[in-house]
């Protein structure tokens, strides 16, 4: 079964967990500027919104490298960078419409998520369950349980 | 490792930027943060230095962890002589500044002398440089966040700075960092301005690596578990914030009220974490909008507030109909109890202007509740107030006084002097409720009996962060002690003075130690650095921190006679509630404190005492 990041922002608090495990599994540092996955805190109206890739299918990043530097892993779905091939023109950087490719200059690739090879850690660190892993096919799960609850008039009517 | 083992030193008189290594035989021996910080100021500068002289120093630090994945590992401490107290101040903050600071590749930034104009730090990976700040000098704390961001075209920098407050001499005005995260206590703020030093801002992209990666995961993993399962770090904190306490001790009786006049306060309820979170009569909407972590940090306590928008302070005023920096329990109790104010609105709209212009809001509402007694009592009048009614239970005068004070203007001049000028210069010594010059904090000694302790040896002046005893005389945390009775006050305090050192002096949150012990702590300190870090040579490390602060403090001109609480709390009894005709008994516990601590009857380390720590 293919899983997919799930990314709930009305639970995430901030903390940059996620981006502390991320810059980790990829640097062995502890370093939030090279995590692939940002926090971005609107402080006006108090939200917290996590965002990184999505493994398009249809990946513009892969679709624009040159060098065939971006493959699709078979068993995750992810668009992965392959930094032996990357000649760090960033032309996918341009190409991808959402902006979670960016350019590293100590390496001189570029850098993205590539799901941690089916296991993310950025999912594993977060303590608020805001951000998950879960069937690709039904990223809508909780939100069609907590409208199917709010439909069920049999349930309102006994409650 | 964890240690970037790297100093900032900053000479704003010659405008020099200069790096040079970090002591590390001081590092182990003062851990990092507060004590290391402590013992740099120790070593640079003069204890009798007044503290807005260029003389003084002032020095942001952050700890071996800070940047790290260990819970709540982002803090960093401004340590300097105070400008409130003129004892050792270390305020600590957390937000995101710390965590930059370390990954830029700093432990710590010592700023030297006094800039002949307005400039601000500018540090990028191991480079600084000043530069002017004319265009920020007269700006806000918001502002010139802002500004800073986008002078530079990037939102990644990271900034603390001073308000106005700490421009015009507040004299208990705050390093704000993050928009809202604060050092917020004994005007470590007012020293910066002092130096005319705006603002530090900062992008860092080194990295942190730590000692034993594998074992380091393994122990932070576990640590957070702890905090998850603790109900008051994995509950209580993350839903109600620091206010869970409002009712709570309000119930206890140890909720000063109206300058401590009363210690239990009617109107705790609608100022209360259970009133924030109740839907306003006016826009249907809570006052909390949710809650929010600071760097690292899996508890979450932060709030994040609305003042309802019909509101007399907002109306008309875009910038403050926005989600901010809502109430903490001490900002709350100062800005309501201390002032008789129960207007969840006006406090929220105060607490902002203390954010906007960075002042600490447990001096100023204290201030306020000291000068609302001189007002009633008919020691000054409107004359003084420049027209301000200045009575107990006034949201007006409150939010009036805040917007003033944080700009220097008008009698706000007057309460920026701290609740002890202001009534020394009326003739009231007697009713300014503090310690060392430094205001109370939200918790009556009448009714928590360590808590005096902790007041009036607290190094910094009346503080409740330095050793919180309310954890354990209340709350049973580690251990269930009697608030009412005085015996075995004198070892805990000690105990929780230590244990709260090293956690200031680490990169951690003294929050954490509602579900942590030292014992869960060094586990994570020993995987991050080498050293050796046990639990015993942590508390050695403690102890050394206290007592060179004292030493400090000694040396700077305070005794034994300064180890006193005002006379309020010593002979007026409770009034109500379950410590009724109760003072407190520090009569009682201070000889016993200074014996424990191997000091003299007179509060002064023994040669024995400091040899054996090697102070």
């Amino acid at each position: 079964m293919q899983k997919s990041l799930h990314i709930d922002p009305g639970k995430c608090t901030g903390c940059l967990q996620c981006e502390l495990a991320c810059s980790f599994e990829n640097e062995n540092v502890f370093n939030p500027a090279k995590s692939r996955i940002k926090v971005f805190r609107f402080h006006d109206i108090g939200r917290m919104v996590p965002y990184t890739c999505t493994q398009c299918d249809e990946a513009w990043c892969m679709k624009a490298c040159p060098v065939e530097a971006i493959t699709t892993d078979a068993a995750t779905g992810a668009k992965v960078v392959s930094d032996a091939l990357c000649v760090g023109c960033k032309v996918c950087t341009i190409a991808c419409p959402f902006g979670t490719v960016n350019y590293n200059a100590s390496t001189g690739k570029v850098m993205k998520c590539d799901l941690c090879g089916g296991d993310p850690e950025c999912a594993k660190a977060c303590p608020t369950q805001a951000i998950t892993y879960v069937d690709a096919n039904w990223t809508g799960l909780d939100r069609m349980r907590d409208w199917a609850a709010k439909t069920d008039s049999g349930a309102r009517a006994s409650a | 490792m964890a240690w970037a083992r790297n100093v900032l030193r900053v000479n704003l008189t010659k405008g020099t930027c200069k790096n040079e290594p970090l002591n590390m035989e001081w590092a182990h021996k003062y851990l990092g943060q507060r004590g290391l910080a402590t013992k740099y100021l120790v070593e640079e500068t003069d204890p009798k230095v007044d503290p807005l002289s260029p003389n003084n120093k002032m020095i942001m630090a952050t700890g071996p962890l800070t940047g790290t994945c260990a819970s709540t590992a982002g803090r960093y401490s401004v340590v300097t002589k105070g400008a409130l107290t003129g004892a050792i101040a270390c305020s600590n903050s957390g937000g995101f500044f710390g965590n930059e600071m370390k990954n830029a590749g700093y432990d710590m930034i010592i700023f030297e002398g006094k800039a002949k104009s307005p400039v601000y730090l500018y540090i990028e990976n191991e480079k600084a440089e000043l530069l002017d700040a004319g265009a920020f000098w007269g700006k806000s704390v918001w502002d010139t966040e802002e500004g800073i961001k986008a002078k530079h075209q990037d939102p990644l920098i990271r900034v603390a700075s001073i308000g106005v407050a700490g421009e015009k001499g507040v004299k208990y005005a705050a390093v704000v960092n993050d928009m809202d995260r604060a050092a917020g206590r004994s005007g470590v703020g007012t020293v910066m301005g002092s130096k005319n030093l705006k603002a530090v801002a900062i992008r860092g992209t080194l990295g942190v690596p730590v000692r034993d990666f594998k074992r380091f995961m393994k122990v932070t993993a576990d640590a957070k578990k702890v905090l998850a399962d603790n109900a008051v770090t994995g509950q209580g904190l993350p839903k109600f914030g620091t206010q869970v306490l409002m009712n709570v001790i309000n119930e206890v009786g140890a909720l000063p009220t109206r300058n401590h006049r009363d210690i239990q306060f009617e109107g705790a309820k609608n100022i209360s974490a259970e009133a924030m979170a109740e839907p306003r009569k006016g826009d249907g909407k809570p006052n909390l909008v949710t809650n929010a972590a600071c760097f690292g940090c899996t508890i979450g306590c932060g709030r994040v507030s609305t003042v309802e928008r019909s509101h007399y302070t907002v109306v008309d005023r875009p910038q403050y109909q926005v989600a901010s920096g809502g109430l903490e329990y001490e900002a709350a109790w100062a800005l309501g109890a201390a002032t008789g104010v129960d207007d969840l609105n006006a406090l929220t709209f105060a607490n902002f202007i203390c954010n906007e212009q960075g002042f600490d809001p447990i001096s100023f509402g204290a201030t306020v509740g000291a000068a609302m007694e001189l007002f009633e009592t008919g020691v000054i009048t409107t004359k003084e107030t420049g027209g301000i009614e200045l009575k107990f239970g006034s949201a007006k005068a409150l939010t009036d006084l805040a917007e003033l004070t944080g700009k220097g203007e008008g009698f706000g001049a007057e309460i920026g002097l701290g609740s002890k000028r202001l009534c020394e210069k009326y003739g009231k010594p007697e009713l300014s409720m503090s310690v060392k010059g430094q205001e109370f904090p939200a918790y009556d000694s009448r009714g928590i009996q360590g808590m005096g302790l902790t007041y009036a040896t607290s190094n910094r002046g009346a503080c409740h962060l330095r050793s919180y005893t309310v954890s354990s005389e209340i709350l049973g945390v580690p251990v269930k002690t009697d608030p009412h009775v005085t015996e075995g006050k004198a070892e805990l305090v000690k105990a929780f003075q230590d244990a709260t050192s090293v956690v200031d002096s680490s990169g951690l949150c003294v929050f954490t130690t509602f579900g942590w012990t030292l014992e869960d702590i060094a586990p994570q300190i020993d995987a991050a650095c080498e050293g050796g870090w046990t639990v015993e040579k942590l508390l050695e490390v403690g102890e050394r921190v206290w007592n060179l602060e004292r030493k400090y403090n000694l040396a700077a001109g305070f005794s034994k006679k300064d180890d006193t609480l005002p006379a309020r709390i010593l002979k007026d009894a409770a009034k109500t509630g379950p410590a009724k005709g109760m003072v407190n008994g520090l009569k009682d516990m201070l000889p016993k404190y200074y014996e424990v601590r191997g000091w003299t009857s007179e509060g002064v380390p023994t040669n024995q005492t400091l040899e054996r720590l090697g102070v």
